[in-house]
């Protein structure tokens, strides 16, 4: 597609959108948004965790995200209006791709986000504008959905192919089994890096496949790439705690970190040998881990990050003893796509302009080609993804340092259907919204649970041990030194509530925990506990998602009566937070 | 510090290792008390006595932050300080805080792999004994429950 026919579809595209009622779009909107002036000599288009959401999708960003030391008030842990505020101009239409303003209404305006057929159309402009242009994907793509779950991530693989993706890093890639990962990664028609992956040192002694033996890395640690005549050096940060957040059963050869020493070294050798113009780190670390890197390693033009889901507009400059590195989010779920244009002068490079562009799917043409590709994917499976369980009676999100409305119901669900007391549900950031009068369909329930190891447990746990999980996960999400987080939000409760102080210290941020009933949870009473996800081991139960879709066929309509979302303290002011149902002392 | 290590290497390295297994096993009944000790205070008195204790950047030392297996963490260390006698790994919150002691001869370079135990989140040192001082340095390691990553 070139300029001119893009152009021409996306005035059909206003026309559509404005039959269907969406008055307020006008013709020069999706031309402003997405008609870039010219910048620089080339051109780096970034997408990150798309979670494999084929079709566009609603996906409401956080009205919490609280940022503890160094970081609070600082982005990414800005929300709503907050996050406004330290902008210079937001048009309405970035206000409802930015925050979680009057969410249903604008949803209701603006549409639906992403969808790949829509994110192809918008990548082949933008690349046909600057030839050359170099697509990074930062992971956390080939799961999130039914069919990426039953196709074990090829699905994905070949939307990606078909896409273009030049270069990609990973992490919830690393949830299928090993010889499952290696081969999609063959059928990928990029390059998949990743320096902080390596096998161990006794599964190269057992002689597994790598990348390169005598360094142990599974996967090249970095790839270089011409663009537009320039030479751009691009290096893979996987999620450096995959082992941890999720089984390690299925990667038992692999080990990961942060290995920020070998990143400093890798750095040098690349400026050494290689003498690239620019030097680009595609990183699934998370925005917090990446701004503690970006000030303790030199060398590093640019951090493309992704992981925490923030879809953060302004690109943040950090200093370090080299110069300076410009860390940048790229949010979720398909709903932007970052664009990074540099500019060359004789000493190097003189400087850049960094945009998120929402993808907006009424304001674009659908790609034909993947669009038949998706139908295709979709087409085995579209009878079990199609089936409306219930009828949302309310907004349903998860996104969110604490409880979101369909964690809720995830929690009510494994309470009732396992009999449970205390139902826990993990604080994952992937998950779309359903609008209120919605139906929930399978395809929406799985988008909140699809993964390798979705098996229910329930069982007797003491108080203690409760204790216990609740300060580990906290600890995980507010530790005032980013390389201790691991990047996900809390883990949600049913059937029980609790105050939660996040700048307090591991072991004393969790307290007044009580059941519906108001009773205190006690430290050797023992609770039956439901939950899902256990990454030590597999659990007994049916799957998640069978368990919550025989609540939901039962319930008709759901709607969420009891919000058990904790009562926080110690974080008034915060920049972090905003309407927040929990309640909020000190 | 080398941490590329390939098959070749290995076997070559393990080799070298039991021609010196005798030595280094002697020595060892010297710590013994230093092993059993359940506090720092008790591992430093039988390791240094009253030698002075000084942070030093010279030593790097490679752990994870977050570790991936408490039961096997791994562990090296080197330094470019002269004269090592000893490195010693200690965790401050095992029972017993002091994982591994090595003495070096004057010919082994002062560079250290092993994997160490962890039940909990805890301090981890890195001590290397010269003729006359004590050098340290020193990583916070997390053991933690995983699950919830994004």
């Amino acid at each position: 597609m070139n300029r001119r026919e893009f152009l021409a579809l996306l005035s059909k595209a206003w026309i559509a959108a404005s039959v269907s009622g969406c008055s307020s779009l006008r013709p020069l909107r999706a031309e402003n948004l997405y008609q870039l002036a010219p910048f620089g000599q080339a051109r780096i288009l970034h997408i990150t965790d798309t979670h494999a959401q084929l079709h566009p999708v609603y996906f409401r960003e956080p009205n919490v995200n609280i940022g503890v030391g160094s970081a609070a008030g600082k982005f990414p842990h800005r929300v709503g209006r907050n996050l406004l505020d330290a902008i210079s101009t937001a048009a309405p239409a970035d206000i409802h791709a930015l925050t979680y303003l009057d969410f249903a209404e604008a949803s209701e305006r603006y549409g639906k986000v992403g969808g790949f057929q829509y994110l192809r159309s918008l990548i082949e402009q933008l690349r046909s504008s600057a030839p050359g242009s170099l697509l990074l994907d930062g992971g956390d793509t080939w799961q999130g959905s039914g069919t990426a779950l039953w196709t074990r991530g090829q699905d994905m693989v070949g939307a990606c192919n078909l896409l273009g993706v030049d270069v990609m890093t990973g992490h919830w890639e690393f949830t299928y089994r090993e010889e499952e990962i290696l081969s999609n990664v063959r059928a990928f028609n990029g390059d998949f890096v990743a320096q902080n992956i390596r096998a161990t040192e006794d599964a190269l002694f057992e002689g597994v496949e790598v990348y390169d033996e005598d360094s142990g890395h599974v996967f090249p640690p970095y790839t270089m790439k011409q663009v537009n005549g320039k030479s751009i050096a691009v290096i893979g940060q996987a999620f450096p705690y995959t082992p941890i957040a999720n089984p390690r059963r299925f990667i038992p050869n692999w080990t990961f970190g942060i290995q920020e020493q070998d990143l400093n070294a890798l750095v040098e050798r690349i400026r050494g040998s290689e003498q690239p113009d620019a030097v680009i780190l595609l990183s699934h670390n998370g925005m917090d881990v990446d701004l503690k890197l970006a000030s303790r390693v030199s060398g590093v033009d640019f951090i493309m990050g992704g992981h925490t889901h923030d879809g953060v507009p302004v690109p943040i400059e950090v200093k370090n003893a080299g110069g300076t590195t410009v860390v940048t989010n790229a949010g979720s779920n398909g709903k932007f796509v970052a664009v990074l244009d540099l500019d060359f002068g004789r000493s190097g490079l003189n400087g850049y302009r960094y945009q998120l562009l929402p993808v907006f799917a009424n304001l674009l043409p659908a790609d034909k080609a993947m669009q038949a590709y998706i139908d295709k994917v979709r087409q085995p499976y579209a009878d079990v993804l199609d089936e409306k369980l219930a009828i949302a009676d309310t907004l349903l999100y998860r996104r969110g340092n604490f409880n979101g409305t369909f964690d809720q119901v995830i929690c009510d669900a494994l309470i009732q259907e396992l009999d449970a007391q205390i139902a826990l549900s993990p604080g994952f950031r992937w998950g779309t919204s359903v609008l209120p009068g919605q139906a929930i369909t399978m395809e929406r329930l799985l988008d909140q649970t699809c993964m390798t190891y979705p098996e229910t447990y329930v069982r007797d746990m003491t108080g203690t041990e409760i204790k216990t999980i609740m300060e580990s996960v906290a600890d995980n999400l507010f530790n005032i030194d980013p390389y201790y987080q691991q990047g996900g939000d809390m883990v949600r409760t049913g059937g029980m509530n609790y105050s939660c102080a996040p700048r307090a210290s591991m072991g004393s941020r969790i307290t007044d925990m009580q059941l519906r009933d108001g009773r205190y949870i006690e430290d050797s009473k023992t609770y039956r506990v439901a939950g899902w996800a256990t990454v030590a081991a597999q659990s007994p139960g049916e799957p998640v998602w069978d368990v919550v879709a025989n609540y939901l066929r039962d319930k008709q309509v759901v709607s969420v009566d009891r919000f058990e979302t904790p009562r926080l303290k110690g974080i008034a002011g915060n920049s972090g937070i905003a309407d927040y149902a929990g309640g909020i002392s000190g | 510090m080398n941490v590329l290590v390939n098959r070749r290497r290995m076997l070559g390295g393990l080799l070298s290792l039991i021609a010196l297994g005798v030595a280094p096993l002697k020595v060892l009944a010297r710590v013994t008390k230093a092993f059993q000790a359940t506090e720092l205070d008790g591992v430093y008195a039988e390791l240094f006595a009253d030698m002075e204790i000084i942070e030093s950047a010279d030593i790097k030392m490679r752990i994870p932050d977050i570790a991936e297996n408490g039961a096997v963490v791994p562990v090296s260390i080197s330094t470019s300080l002269e004269n090592v006698q000893s490195i010693h790994v200690i965790i401050d919150q095992n029972p017993n805080p002091l994982s591994a002691s090595f003495e070096l001869t004057d010919s082994s370079p002062a560079d250290i792999s092993t994997r160490v135990k962890m039940g909990k989140s805890s301090v981890v040192r890195a001590m290397v004994k010269t003729v006359d001082k004590v050098y340290m340095t020193q990583q916070q390691v997390k053991v933690t429950i995983g699950g919830c990553g994004g």
